[in-house]
């Protein structure tokens, strides 16, 4: 598995981790029970943070993606709650990929478009914003 | 150590005569993390670390490294027994050999690491029977920084240690920091080299012209920072954007430009009262937020 990570990006270092985990076990790169690197060993092949790679793995345990075993390392767990999960996202993502399209046929640059989604989500004040 | 700060100061201050080269200082830097200490050529990076290390006397305020006072000069011994350091100038001894030096320089430290020396010697390329006199700034460099990743400290401070490095050497040092910090090493490392910075800090403070003007973790600061670039029918004035967390404000036209260290929500919804016809939110590269804030107040 290859990860990449972009410090120019707005986006934090883990989430784009976190993303690109997440995305490869939805396209299938992923499997249950692969073993991903250990933290140090991610972080000094992507010359990041090792606080980095920790939060990401942490955070991914917590949504039940990853199963972190003392000592011997990460591994992918898709188990019923993430499976479900994973199909949830991939609905979604489909909905956002025809809107995306259908905004498209109407001439609108990609651009443009990025920017539409980022101010109509911060135009929700009152709603508590989800991570 | 005290609640998990590795280095923590308070109202720590230096004057020259009349001139304030440092005002009111209060760092806390977490342990096992890697925090960027930048800013501008003159900000006081170098005089705020030869005080932590009881190299220069503060004129005002005090602090301590992992639980032990800065000031006190026992105590002050005992902290530079438990860290490493590499000083802008890597001060060498230019008449002994890169062996010599070595040798002379790992009999201070009962925590050297012979193993991890000569792994280092053969990565750095060193050549161990030239004198340090006669060694290229880069290699000067790459001594300076073996001599502190020799031994295992339980903090490393380091001050621009990649001048006079190569990008691959910079490279290099950059992976030997993410290592050691991995094995549990607090790193504490002045620069004003954005791109190294924005790869593996966790904490960022930068100091302007002797004062802290930012303290944070770098992944809030890649959350929270947003530009935000509107167009009105007619133009509102600026201090109607003027709101907690708003850094700056500008308009040109029709087109206003804002950014925000937070609360860009409040900025969208204030531009929709004022009947904004676009409204842009773009990240912030931490390259613009450190020039925003060293930007003459």
């Amino acid at each position: 598995m290859f990860f990449k990570i972009t410090p120019t990006s707005g986006q934090s270092l883990y989430l784009q981790l976190m993303q690109q985990i997440r995305h490869a076990v939805e396209n299938g790169a992923l499997r249950d029970g692969d073993q991903l690197p250990g933290i140090r060993t991610l972080a000094q092949e992507l010359v990041v943070s090792p606080n980095t790679i920790a939060k990401a793995y942490s955070e991914l345990e917590h949504e039940g993606l990853l199963e972190l075993r003392q000592g011997s390392g990460a591994f992918i767990s898709v188990n019923r709650r993430a499976r479900s999960l994973s199909n949830h996202i991939q609905a979604a993502s489909r909905s956002v990929t025809e809107l995306v399209e259908q905004l498209r046929e109407r001439d609108f640059h990609d651009e443009e478009i990025r920017r539409m989604f980022e101010a109509a989500l911060l135009h929700q004040p009152e709603m508590v914003r989800k991570k | 150590m005290t609640n998990g700060l590795v280095i923590q100061t308070e109202r720590l201050g230096k004057s020259y005569g009349r001139i304030e080269a440092l005002k009111e200082l209060n760092l806390s830097i977490r342990a096992h993390g890697i925090t960027a200490f930048l800013g501008l050529n003159g900000a006081a990076k170098s005089t705020t670390i030869k005080i932590l290390l009881g190299m220069m006397r503060p004129s005002s305020g005090d602090g301590t490294i992992l639980g032990q006072r800065i000031s006190d000069p026992i105590e002050s011994v005992r902290i530079r027994r438990k860290i490493a350091y590499v000083s802008e100038n890597k001060r060498l001894y230019d008449y002994m050999t890169v062996d010599q030096m070595i040798r002379f320089t790992s009999a201070f430290y009962p925590d050297w690491r012979p193993s991890e020396e000569q792994r280092l010697l053969r990565q750095f390329k060193l050549p161990r029977d030239r004198k340090v006199k006669s060694l290229s700034k880069g290699m000067r460099t790459k001594l300076g920084l073996l001599m502190a990743f020799a031994r295992q400290p339980e903090l490393l401070i380091l001050d621009e240690p990649s001048e006079g490095l190569d990008p691959g050497g910079i490279e290099e040092l950059l992976e030997i920091l993410v290592a050691r910090c991995s094995e549990g090493t607090t790193i504490f490392f002045s620069s004003h080299q954005i791109a190294e910075v924005e790869r593996i800090a966790d904490q960022i403070c930068i100091l302007h012209a002797g004062r802290l003007v930012l303290d944070s973790s770098v992944d809030d600061l890649r959350e929270s920072y947003r530009r935000i670039d509107l167009i009105f029918p007619s133009i509102p004035a600026e201090h109607d954007f003027r709101i907690a967390g708003i850094e700056d404000v500008r308009t040109r036209g029709h087109q206003m430009s804002v950014l925000a260290s937070r609360n860009a929500e409040a900025v969208v919804a204030r531009a929709h009262d004022f009947h904004a016809t676009s409204i842009d939110i773009t990240p912030v590269a931490l390259r613009d937020v450190f020039l925003q804030k060293v930007k003459e107040n």
